[in-house]
């Protein structure tokens, strides 16, 4: 068996992560009890000693911290739904209902989340949509936004040694959305899924919109042109063409293909678009 | 800061059910591990990945899947298990609405399901519908369709445990077994083992296709400390085993070359801790990859190498039913339709892997697992062992599902070999994606098939081809290619039919049994074609059913009269209804609605029950036993496994019907199914134990009804009672003392269904009595993102006569839903969907509801009227969503599953 240790604080954690032994970090044990089973059925072992941060309170609680919202790494998507945030955080809330079922939004971290790097973490695009910003400890304090820190297809900016503390938001108005596709209701990996921050005016024009789509590329993306086009007009769906999405570059696999994948993505945005123009309504 | 080093354990304290208790463990040891380690086997493990839910407990309260969750961080924390159920009262009350209502069939999933719901009725104490299916969307069930689970749940707060006597024929008897699955007592095949038994490993191919060369096999055993490697060289027996004794083509160790991922070439055995820190990589194997056949087309390649020597075109066998003159039939026709169609390869998916244990006792050796099937269990494990059958028992412990993935060996011959070689009792439980790799599946199907019409819309003629993928090993192959050409022309009078199957060999996994062996897949390219007669013929779908369906007094496309209980017109006039009102729908909500179009789709089935024209006796024994506490009691001794489906309730309550004894104790006795203690029942397959193994106990039933009218020279019709221990008989109220009787009285019952073996054209009578249905599936299509909602789905089965109402409902519901799964979600790759996160099965928020109307069409052969419905429940749901989603779109979709992705691209494809 190999080691296994649960600090009290994150001095102790760092300590551990930037000591000799190959650490993997562990909070609700969602994504690495999977991959552990996945190695040992076909017969690999298991070398690598655990630091789980469970027990480290400073990295637990959502905070309103003046000019910006934090959530610990630890937070569970059940601490997410359950907690009493602005309607800004309706598409992260949306997305958390739709993680798993109940027994995995009880267990998994909104920094396991950010860390495992899924294409298809489902709070991703909610996240950046909201301008997260990554807070991460290591020789130093650091904060990186979360669109830098997914790198690659499973790949963050944090290196050995590093840990992530918490999710920082910066205070915003707006109305959060999110939409997941799946081929069945509960417990499904997403085939896409699109989330969205829209801060319209009175008049129902646009003040600032941030869209992002996952599962659609190596790391989950923002819609940069698309928010630009909306900015300053009434949401219409039409205004969402197949070029706001060239930068995205979707894979054939066992839930879908491609194509499909990019034709998804457009008819989801679409559908943001209009689920916001609603709400917007319905507020006015 | 807690720590621990390598090779340390903790003591870790939390309470669990309320006392304090402290665990012996490593703090990354996972809770389900923890707790069943402890001696609390009701946490079951389905997939040890929190893909199932089935380890669902509550930690301070909140369901968890305890497979996920490191004992280190349950220090000082509440646990609840299902073995709360003794001081909870919210769980003592789901735990009884469960039994009532049915909700537990197999029970692997129970535990977890009754876990998930404690935690909603502690928030909610009247929950919705809505929030029942919520509450349990994580916890996967492969038996119930769900939709009793929720009733239960849903009924709860309102139902208060009531005793029940066992009801005769008819009656809404509970699960005998039920309170054992609702509590997590039942016994699976990992729950239990002798005191100090070795563990056993695989090691399995990672590779389809390859050449392996094994090394020192002596020096990496004596460097790991294990008690034996096992390899084909250690096979005392035959090493090879399959169902026919002509297809025994599956090494249980590989020799030299490997012909699928998954195979197993040797087996380590040792203490559980070295034997599962094992790092295989270590293991003494070189392996040279060779290219493999994968799919139909590769292995039926002119020149494609030959899988097995014996079969050189890589064709197992084939199969063929020719009756009448089809190019006649056809010259005949106002309308001729054909298509191309495709199915995939299907998992069981049982929420309990394969486990058990094997011990040696001098010249005998007991195997405990799961299986369908104890008899041929023994056959292939005395084989292997080259040992007489005699000597071998086969003790089957509670099956978490089955569905035809349980007919085939899986640990037994490791085991056997093992505890054998070795003379020490030996265990081994699969893990999920062990069991998705390497245990058989649904064959994946390539059919054309044609067929005509006259004017009216009567059938002229039906031919098919269907290829189907039988993987590596033979397996039920031959059985599939058997069955399929009887059903593939579907429940109707087709004067002119020809229908051929070949099943192909092949680098996949091993193909074999899954409820309905073939006739699903079938009845996909059958219905669809019945649909474009309809379009072609201008008539409705329902009525060119109607037309054509099969009734008492006609025969068969194998020229069997069917003499009675052909009852699939009244199941379709039972649905005409809801037929015209879902036709109404459709056209209503599609008129104003470009995206979402509503669809109709309607499929009728038949299924002949019991093997193909081979014979499949079952024999059962009744005992009336003096018992001190209550007098007499009847036993049951029941060799007819009960994979969840209520065989063994259906058979008491035929046993009470038949004896017809008021204030009888008709008991079930333990051990059902062990070889050494009851009689040969027949595996639980074909939808053949309430027809075949009723009878027996029917027939059991009558003669010790009729023992007991001789002790008092009563006749047959003559009333009698048990009062205690005193028979009361007849109008003189004869009064018979049993303790007075020098034994026990002891009667049996053998029934084999009749047929006559077919010819080569298929003519004959293959199966004594048939199930018959129809079902409408109603869809809402997104045809923006390809995404299809069944939203109801209406059922009529004839079933003969529905022993248990409650029962006949649970198989309808589960089939239907594995219907809906082949249909639209269930795709097994091999090497890539091995787990159940990519490889999907319906979770309760893509059941819809279902209505169901039992018709009851009386089979004289039957007991009571009886007839199987396992199989037929699941055979017409796809191809009913298929007719609804091209009802709902235009698109006619000719391979499962419908994806989102490739309903879309026919979408696309249409618009062009």
């Amino acid at each position: 068996m190999s080691a296994y240790h649960r600090p009290r604080t994150l001095r102790e954690a760092v300590t551990l992560l930037r000591g000799p032994e190959a650490l993997t970090v562990l909070a609700g044990g969602t994504d690495i009890y999977p991959a552990r089973t996945s190695r040992t059925a076909w017969g690999a072992r298991d070398t690598r000693g655990i630091v789980d941060i469970s027990g480290i309170a400073a990295l637990r609680g959502i905070e309103d911290r003046g000019d910006h919202w934090w959530i610990g790494a630890t937070a569970t998507w059940s601490d997410i739904i359950k907690a009493d945030l602005p309607p800004v955080f309706s598409g992260l809330k949306a997305a958390a209902r739709e993680v798993g079922g109940v027994q995995i939004q009880n267990r998994g971290t909104i920094g396991g989340n950010i860390c495992n790097a899924s294409p298809a973490a489902d709070g991703l695009p909610p996240l950046l949509t909201l301008d997260a910003d990554v807070e991460c400890v290591g020789g130093v304090e650091f904060r990186v936004p979360l669109a830098k820190f997914l790198t690659a297809y499973r790949q963050t900016a944090l290196a050995e040694g590093e840990l992530v503390t918490g999710i920082r938001i910066p205070k915003q108005t707006g109305q959060g959305h999110f939409v997941k596709l799946g081929a069945r209701k509960y417990l499904v990996i997403s085939i896409a899924m699109v989330a969205g921050v829209f801060d319209i005016g009175s008049d129902g024009e646009v003040r600032s919109a941030r869209i992002a789509v996952g599962a659609c590329s190596a790391t989950a993306q923002r819609l940069p042109e698309l928010e630009m086009t909306l900015a300053g007009r009434h949401l219409d769906p039409a205004l969402m063409a197949a070029h706001h999405l060239a930068h995205l570059a979707p894979i054939d696999d066992v839930r879908a293909s491609a194509a499909y994948r990019q034709a998804a993505a457009l008819q989801l945005v679409r559908d943001l678009i209009v689920q916001a123009a609603a709400t917007s309504r319905r507020a006015a | 800061m807690d720590h621990a080093a390598p090779k340390e354990t903790d003591h870790i304290a939390f309470e669990l059910n309320g006392e304090p208790v402290s665990l012996s463990a490593g703090p990354f040891t996972s809770l389900s591990d923890a707790i069943r380690d402890n001696g609390d086997p009701g946490t079951k493990i389905g997939c040890d990945a929190g893909d199932c839910g089935a380890c669902t407990v509550l930690l301070d309260g909140e369901p968890v899947c305890a497979c996920l969750v490191p004992l280190a961080q349950v220090r000082g924390r509440r646990v609840a298990t299902i073995e709360s159920v003794h001081h909870d009262p919210l769980v003592q009350r789901l735990v009884h609405a469960f039994s009532r209502h049915g909700a537990a069939q197999c029970g692997i999933c129970t535990p977890g399901m009754v876990l998930a719901a404690r935690a909603l009725l502690e928030r909610v104490p009247g929950p919705t519908r809505a929030e029942a299916e919520v509450a349990i969307g994580g916890v996967l069930c492969r038996c119930t369709g769900y939709i009793k689970i929720v009733d239960a749940i849903c009924d709860a707060p309102h139902d208060l445990w009531l005793g029940q006597a066992i009801g005769g024929v008819g009656a809404r008897v509970r699960h005998v077994d039920a309170r054992q699955k609702t509590r997590g007592t039942a016994e699976f095949g990992a729950d239990f083992a002798p005191e100090g038994s070795l563990w056993l490993r695989v090691i399995r191919s990672p590779h389809a296709s390859a050449i392996f060369e094994l090394g020192d096999l002596d020096a990496f055993k004596l460097r790991l400390g294990l008690d034996a490697v096992l390899t084909a060289r250690d096979v005392p027996g035959r090493n090879s085993f399959g169902i026919f004794p002509n297809t025994k083509d599956q090494p249980v160790f590989a020799e030299r070359h490997v012909r699928y991922r998954g195979e197993a070439v040797a087996a380590l055995v040792g203490r559980r801790d070295m034997i599962e820190t094992i790092d295989v990589a270590e293991f003494p194997v070189v392996w040279t990859e060779t290219s493999g056949l994968h799919g139909i087309d590769a292995a039926l390649t002119p020149h494609a190498r030959a899988i097995h020597a014996t079969h050189p075109d890589n064709v197992l066998t084939r199969g063929n039913l020719k009756f009448g003159d089809v190019v006649a039939g056809r010259a005949s026709a106002a309308a001729t339709a054909q298509g191309a169609f495709e199915t995939s390869f299907v998992e069981h998916a049982y929420i309990e892997p394969e486990a058990g244990y094997a011990v040696r006792d001098g010249d005998t050796i007991t195997i405990a697992a799961s299986t369908q099937a104890p008899y041929m269990d023994r056959e292939e494990t005395a084989g292997v062992l080259g040992i007489p059958e005699d000597n071998v028992i086969i003790a089957p412990t509670a099956c978490g599902g089955g569905f035809g993935g349980k007919l085939d060996v899986s640990v037994q011959p490791f085991l056997a070999i093992a505890a054998w070689t070795l003379n020490k009792p030996v265990r081994m439980i699969y893990s999920r994606i062990e069991s998705m790799a390497s245990t058989t599946k649904r064959h994946p199907a390539r059919i054309t098939a044609k067929a005509s019409a006259d004017a009216r819309g009567h059938l002229t003629a039906y031919e098919m081809t269907g290829d189907f993928n039988t993987g590596a090993y033979a397996s039920w192959g031959p059985t599939v290619a058997n069955r399929v050409p009887i059903h593939a022309h579907g429940p109707y009078k087709v004067p002119n039919v020809w229908n051929r199957t070949r099943a192909i060999y092949t680098n996949d996994t091993p193909a074999g049994a899954f409820r309905g062996f073939g006739v699903p897949q079938s009845a996909i390219a059958n219905e669809t074609l019945m649909d474009d007669l309809a379009g072609q013929l201008g008539l409705d779908r329902w009525q060119i059913r109607r037309i054509n369906a099969l009734k008492t007094g006609d025969a068969t496309a194998s020229g069997q009269v069917l003499h009675a209980s052909a009852g699939l017109a009244q199941c379709l006039d039972a649905l005409k209804p809801a037929w015209d009102k879902a036709l109404e729908d459709a056209a209503i909500h599609n008129a104003t609605n470009v995206r979402y179009k509503r669809g109709t789709g309607i499929a009728c089935m038949w299924y002949g029950c019991g093997n193909t024209a081979l014979p499949n006796p079952s024999a059962m024994r009744i005992t009336l036993q003096r018992d001190a506490a209550v007098g007499a009691v009847f036993h049951v001794h029941s060799g007819a496994v009960d994979i969840g489906q209520g065989v063994s309730t259906v058979l008491l309550q035929i046993v009470r019907e038949a004896l017809a004894v008021d204030g009888a104790f008709i008991w079930l006795t333990p051990d059902i199914g062990n070889t050494a203690k009851t009689l040969d029942a027949g595996k639980t397959s074909a939808s053949r134990q309430t027809f075949v193994s009723g009878n027996a106990a029917r027939l059991a039933a009558l003669d010790l009804r009729a023992k007991l009218l001789r002790l008092a020279n009563a006749g047959d019709g003559a009333a009698m009672r048990l009062e205690g221990d005193v028979l009361v008989i007849g109008p003189e109220q004869r009064r018979i003392a049993l303790a007075e009787l020098p034994a026990d009285l002891e009667s049996f019952g053998t029934y084999d269904p009749p047929t006559i073996p077919l010819d080569a054209d298929g003519q004959g009578v293959p199966y004594a009595t048939y199930g018959f249905a129809a079902q409408i599936a109603e869809v809402m299509v997104d045809t923006a993102l390809g995404t299809t909602k069944v939203l109801h789905i209406h059922a009529a089965h004839d079933v003969g006569r529905a022993i248990n109402p409650t029962l006949v409902e649970g198989q309808i519901h589960g089939g239907i839903a594995q219907g809906l799964g082949l249909a639209l979600m269930e795709e097994f790759i091999p090497g890539r969907t091995e787990n159940l996160h990519d490889y999907l099965i319906p979770t309760v928020g893509d059941i819809p509801p279902i209505t169901i109307h039992i018709i009851e069409d009386p089979d004289p052969e039957g007991p009571f009227g009886a007839k199987g419905v396992g199989e037929p429940a699941l055979v017409a749901t796809a191809p009913a969503i298929l007719g609804a989603i091209r009802h709902a779109t235009g698109v006619t979709m000719r391979k499962v599953p419908v994806l989102p992705h490739r309903l879309w691209e026919a979408l696309q494809e249409g618009k062009t």
